[in-house]
């Protein structure tokens, strides 16, 4: 593959927790993102998956400088973006944009699509020429498959599918490099969140957009990614492409998610051993020491409580930060045995 | 033996402003003792309002209501609000989504479960008490004791889950209705959850109406699954059947819309065209055809009834196509092929 457009390194992002009502005093901190490190290819599509809390949307949020990291490094086309003064992070935003998950909250029910879409032309200064910027906005309507006459018409005349369309089409507006979607589905009904993936993948495939999915449906990720990062606690505890993680997945995290997919398919369903991790996740506010996964892992051993494993390649050529990673039969049993595979 | 729950022809239609919204239109079906149903569908496509009406939860004053609704003979649709009470909680139980709406924030959540016990059976504090623990600890919170005195805020969003769910089942119910009860979980909280409500529902032995919009949970949990569209069931079968020999357009929509662990990776995502009809303004003729990629101009005219399939009578299907077209269909579809050329080569073909 080519070069890399995004390399983060050591990212880390705390949330301090303070407590006191006059003096402010710092009592710990949330550890959203624990020192992360990863490359994004251009052209290609990243998939982050995990569960609530596990830090996958403070990662984007840190890719975008809607966050600054407390420490590690994000660059963006070779260019160290990490600490940019926010008078700085303006340029940038032409180069990556978001996609949002609710298409309810992230259109301003006041504006009309035509605005909404055109907004980025306006803070950006260009297309100036009115009719350009009409035209160009109705260029964009048409290509995400909007009614380009519906320029004049509000949020609420749309559907949940429409609206996550306009939100597609002001993402796309000043062509940027890279997009990352935050659940751009979930809250879809299924038989709209196919046309939306489809989308995705359409532009995608024709801009050579780069694009980070994050997702909490391991499914989704699957379709769209051709590599996939699962994350726990803040870390990234495997990185594989996408046949490999969802085949062959060596982090006993992984196949636990794998195994708790529900499969449309009965018998599938049946002939799965579930290894479902007991209890709840652990709060980030205080991570169990050495590897975070240790409390819930059935193959946890005294050097997971001690020794906290980093990143490295395994045998199935995925990166995966454990001491005692999944045999190819404990892998097979997670997922199952399909007539069809 | 009758049927533990029978719904005839439940029609809940609402007056709105706009018009009158047909949230159900016509919707049978039974449970029986022990037997898990699963109702599958969209926003909007009734599942949760019929099963409300079943409950007596939707008894607005703006309701029309019509139809029957039997539980164990009794029906429910006339019963008093007392009787109906009286049912709710002790014989039929509910979980929802979203368990902080049904958890009291002010309250601890022993004392809820104590309270539901002592509503509806005679018990002294104390053995409600042990009673309140014992469920606890069936349905997998740890320490159940210690747990007994905190508040649903101190509990993470899968205990809370847990714990209406121990709340639903302390009067053993008969019928328990779980609308969406993993939705809002993660995975492997949702896999708990899922394993949770199958093994009580076997030491039970109760009968449960799963709604959801996730076919992957219902292939989990079920027996039988019922496919709802605006308003209406347009397929009922076996849940093997539903997966492996789907008779409805829309049901194969479905099916085919979702990106799915058990295919391969680049099989193309095939979305239904449209969105769901107006429930105001349904399309004459079959509700689906304006998004059913096999629609002939009779479609258009006459109303499908649910019916059963030729050589099986427990898989009923309200689509006008003919059976041996229906099923031709699905062979192609299943092979990969595009609705688009299926059409032609088929129904255009000149066999519907």
């Amino acid at each position: 593959m080519s070069e890399p457009l995004v390399e983060v390194r050591d990212l880390v992002k705390h949330f301090p927790i303070t407590s006191g009502i006059l003096i402010q005093r710092q009592v710990g901190a949330v550890h959203a993102v624990d020192g992360v490190s990863f490359d994004v290819m251009r052209g290609e599509t990243l998939g982050i998956v995990g569960e609530t809390g596990c830090g996958k949307s403070t990662t984007a949020r840190l890719i975008t400088r809607l966050l600054e990291p407390t420490s590690g490094t994000v660059h963006f086309d070779g260019k160290d973006i990490s600490h940019l003064k926010p008078g700085q992070v303006k340029p940038l935003r032409k180069e990556m944009q978001m996609i949002f998950q609710d298409p309810y909250s992230s259109l301003n029910p006041r504006k009309t699509v035509g605005s909404i879409i055109g907004e980025p032309f306006r803070i950006h200064g260009l297309k100036e020429g009115k009719g350009e910027r009409k035209r160009s906005v109705q260029e964009l309507m048409e290509q995400v498959g909007l009614n380009p006459e519906h320029f004049n018409r509000y949020p609420h005349e749309f559907s949940g599918g429409q609206r996550q369309r306009i939100g597609v089409a002001r993402a796309l507006a000043l062509r940027p490099k890279l997009i990352i979607a935050d659940e751009p589905v979930s809250a879809l009904d299924v038989s709209i969140q196919a046309q939306i993936l489809n989308l995705l993948r359409d532009l995608q495939r024709e801009l050579g957009i780069t694009l980070v999915l994050i997702a909490h449906d391991l499914s989704v990720v699957r379709h769209m990614s051709d590599r996939v990062a699962v994350m726990y606690l803040g870390k990234i505890v495997e990185l594989a492409d996408s046949e490999t993680l969802y085949t062959q997945p060596r982090h006993p995290y992984t196949g636990a998610l794998l195994s708790a997919v529900p499969v449309p398919d009965p018998e599938l369903a049946a002939s799965r051993r579930r290894q479902i991790p007991g209890g709840d996740v652990p709060s980030p506010t205080n991570p169990p020491p050495a590897c975070r996964f240790h409390p819930r892992c059935p193959k946890v051993q005294d050097l997971c409580r001690t020794e906290e494993p980093l990143l490295s390649p395994k045998d199935s050529g995925a990166l995966v930060a454990c001491h005692f990673p999944l045999t190819e039969s404990e892998a097979a049993e997670r997922l199952g045995t399909a007539e069809h595979a | 033996m009758s049927p533990l729950l029978e719904v005839d022809d439940l029609r809940v239609h609402f007056e709105t402003e706009d018009g009158l919204v047909k949230a159900v239109d016509g919707v049978t079906f039974s449970v029986d003792n022990g037997k898990v149903l699963g109702i599958v569908g969209e926003s909007g496509s009734g599942k949760s309002v019929s099963m409300l009406t079943v409950m007596g939860l939707s008894r607005a004053k703006n309701a029309r209501i019509s139809g029957a609704a039997r539980f164990d003979g009794q029906d429910l649709i006339s019963a008093s609000r007392e009787d109906l009470r009286d049912l709710r909680g002790n014989d039929i139980a509910m979980i929802f989504q979203d368990p902080l709406s049904s958890l009291h924030p002010f309250y601890k959540v022993g004392r809820q479960l104590v309270e539901a016990i002592q509503a509806h059976k005679y018990s002294s504090k104390a053995e409600a008490k042990e009673r309140a623990i014992e469920f606890l600890g069936m349905v997998g919170i740890p320490d159940p004791r210690r747990r007994f005195d905190n508040y649903p805020h101190e509990f993470s969003g899968g205990m809370r889950q847990r714990a209406m769910i121990a709340m639903a089942l302390i009067n053993e119910p008969r019928l328990l209705i779980a609308d969406e009860p993993t939705t809002a979980l993660d995975v492997t909280v949702q896999a708990q959850i899922l394993d949770l409500i199958a093994r009580l529902q076997n030491e039970l032995n109760m009968a449960v109406v799963m709604i959801t919009h996730d076919l992957g949970v219902v292939a989990e949990v079920t027996d039988h699954i019922a496919v709802m569209y605006a308003g209406r069931i347009v397929e009922h079968a076996d849940k093997r059947d539903i997966f492996r020999a789907p008779e409805h357009p829309y049901t194969w929509g479905l099916l085919q819309s979702i990106p799915r662990l058990d295919r391969a990776r680049d099989e193309p995502l095939v979305p239904i065209p449209g969105r769901p009809p107006s429930l105001i303004t349904l399309p004459t003729g079959c509700n689906f055809h304006p998004r059913c990629p096999y629609v002939r101009p009779r479609h258009r005219e006459v109303d499908p009834r649910l019916e059963p399939v030729p050589d099986d009578p427990g898989h009923r299907v309200a689509c006008l196509l003919a059976s041996d077209t229906r099923r031709r269909l699905w062979q192609e579809l299943a092979a990969g092929k595009q609705p688009e050329e299926a059409r032609e080569e088929i129904v255009e073909g000149g066999l519907a």
